[in-house]
């Protein structure tokens, strides 16, 4: 760990985090949050979702604004390519939970970041989607996250920030444990 | 006092040293759970040296050896002799609630009343097996580490040993010996090894201070409080007993197991990771040890400074095991206090003892000893009776404000 004269500042409030944890372990009701999404069909392979609200600290809450997000299947799959695919999707969400995970974890631990940087990949045979193979899954068959990290900490330090940032990831969590899923038809 | 394990017994004998009138109530015999909840062969984590009471050292020939489990036996055995504790042994404790007195203590031999109760009933009464455990296949025998005594009481064929902390890897590893082959679940673990430059591990973190750090100086006490038993195990070879040597012995390492539908149990991906942290945190504590060293001017009198090798996981770990496949299951998932018979309002919505470094503040006069970082590092361990026995009992007399000075 680095000792500076300035204060670390990665833009996170820690003390905010390490304050809620406390407050919820006393009121555990309150940390239980539900987030939603909508979409809807556009046209072919293309949908446009919207997220604006989520439940939680006992309570509806808003989001400043309402974000969207276009997924369409690209033009190799005779698709409009409207915008990424779901799976895509899936991917930015990891590599996001990730980086934010990377940066709290670094304040906590009074580790300046200068730069973060995370590619990446993740494999899939589509003979799963296109059933062309039936042993063939759907889903990614492997998931491969590269960080190039610029931090005034040493090599060690830093593998150990990525390394507790996975640990407590929500979609490192969703994606590398099974989830109950249920999908109804109103 | 409830329970004549070491912890009881040590608080046994300080009280007696500030002449508080008490009685020590044991459900069996002295160490009890020593004697009918541990498996054969198991050893003490902990060298011989660092086996010490109040008023009792080690003084065998072996100090760097580890106790067998009849010589923990006999060793807290000459403990109570030795601090003559006034002991009620085969007295089962049935019910705890408070009354105008204090506390009411009724036990199968008779009712008790005092303004003080000391819980030394140790924290491993009932394993801790994940509710997910119910899907396991009929035809599948599920076993606790409470119930393991040896490879020998399994069918034969093919083990799933769930969890790799000390109680995990050490019976994989005997299991996996016996012919029946073992597939390791692996979780969040704490790798260490056994020696290193030359020393135990246990030296190391005793000698380093690590041991005795205190549950108000660590950054993260629900953490502190529930870190895995380390991997590590009793043998006269010393030997360093990792996933790595598992690895090498044939056993099969295998991810967690997140979830059992229809037979199959679903396996984490994040095995990887875990190795990777495992690791990274053993670097640290051995850069940790270095430091230490050379800022004690220690460097010639030690071994050289070393690296051991990162954790091999093969390269497309399995995501799911077909249970049937298996002819028994070990629950390795660690172990939970019994208070199914404390009737007082000091729980929390997990069942657990609210407290505070032992001092049941919601129920003045109600102690607790011996659980993981209770007081310090070291609470869980034989050697850290000592302190938090001290520390509870000045607490203890200060509240019942009785006792001479010692």
């Amino acid at each position: 760990m680095t000792t500076t004269d300035t204060p670390v500042n990665n833009g996170v409030n820690v003390q905010a985090l390490l304050d809620a944890r406390t407050a919820l372990v006393d009121a555990p009701e309150a940390a239980q949050f539900t987030w939603k999404a909508s979409t809807e069909w556009v046209g072919g392979t293309h949908s446009h979702s919207e997220v604006t609200e989520f439940f939680g600290l006992g309570g509806d809450q808003t989001h400043r604004t309402t974000f969207s997000f276009d997924a369409d299947h690209p033009e190799v799959f005779a698709s409009e390519d409207n915008g990424a695919t779901p799976v895509e999707y899936v991917l930015v969400g990891l590599a996001s939970c990730l980086t934010a995970g990377v940066a709290a974890v670094a304040q906590n631990r009074g580790i300046q970041l200068n730069s973060v940087k995370a590619t990446i990949e993740g494999d899939m045979d589509v003979l799963g989607i296109l059933g062309g193979d039936p042993e063939v899954r759907n889903g990614f068959n492997d998931i491969k996250v590269k960080y190039d990290i610029d931090a005034d900490a040493s090599q060690e330090d830093i593998e150990a920030l990525v390394a507790q940032s996975q640990k407590r990831s929500a979609v490192f969590d969703v994606i590398t444990n099974p989830t109950n899923v249920t999908v109804e038809v109103n | 006092m409830i329970g004549a394990g070491h912890a009881g017994l040590a608080v046994s004998h300080f009280l007696s040293l500030r002449s508080i009138d008490h009685v020590v109530v044991e459900r069996g015999e002295v160490a009890n759970t020593w004697r009918t909840e541990r498996w054969d062969s198991l050893r003490l984590l902990t060298p011989n040296w660092q086996s010490r009471l109040p008023a009792l050292e080690y003084d065998g020939d072996d100090p760097d050896g580890y106790m067998t489990m009849p010589e923990v036996i006999g060793f807290i055995d000459t403990y109570a002799k030795v601090v003559d504790a006034p002991l009620r042994t085969h007295t089962t404790v049935k019910s705890l609630r408070p009354n105008d007195d204090g506390y009411e203590v009724v036990t199968d031999d008779g009712t008790w009343s005092s303004p003080s109760v000391v819980l030394a009933t140790g924290g491993f009464n009932l394993a801790n097996i994940p509710s997910i455990a119910e899907a396991v296949p009929g035809s599948v025998e599920t076993v606790t580490p409470l119930d393991y005594r040896t490879p020998d009481q399994l069918p034969e064929g093919d083990v799933l040993v769930v969890g790799a902390s000390a109680t995990g890897i050490q019976i994989a590893e005997e299991v996996h010996a016996s012919g029946r082959p073992v597939t390791l679940s692996v979780g969040e673990h704490v790798r260490l090894p056994r020696v290193y430059r030359g020393k135990d591990i246990m030296w190391w973190l005793d000698r380093t201070g690590v041991l005795d750090e205190r549950y108000d100086e660590v950054d993260d006490l629900v953490r502190a409080r529930n870190i895995p038993s380390p991997q590590l195990v009793g043998t006269p070879e010393r030997r360093t007993l990792d996933l790595n040597a598992l690895t090498d012995q044939g056993v099969r390492l295998v991810g967690r197991v997140a979830g059992i539908v229809d037979g199959k149990a679903q396996l984490s991906g994040s095995l990887r990771n875990l190795c990777n942290l495992a690791d990274l945190k053993m670097g640290r504590l051995l850069g940790t040890i270095d430091d230490w060293v050379l800022d004690n001017g220690m460097e010639g009198e030690v071994g050289t400074s070393h690296r051991f090798a990162p954790t091999r996981v093969e390269e497309s770990p399995p995501l799911s095991l077909d249970l049937s496949f298996f002819s028994s299951v070990i629950w390795a998932t660690g172990f939970r206090p019994d208070y199914s018979w404390l009737h007082a309002r000091v729980l929390d919505r997990k069942g657990r003892l609210r407290h505070d470094a032992g001092v049941v503040t919601e129920a003045p006069g109600l102690y607790r000893i011996g659980l993981n970082m209770l007081r310090r590092r070291k609470s869980s361990f034989i050697h850290g009776a000592e302190d938090d026995a001290r520390d509870l009992t000045d607490h203890l007399v200060a509240y019942v404000g009785v006792g001479a000075p010692v």
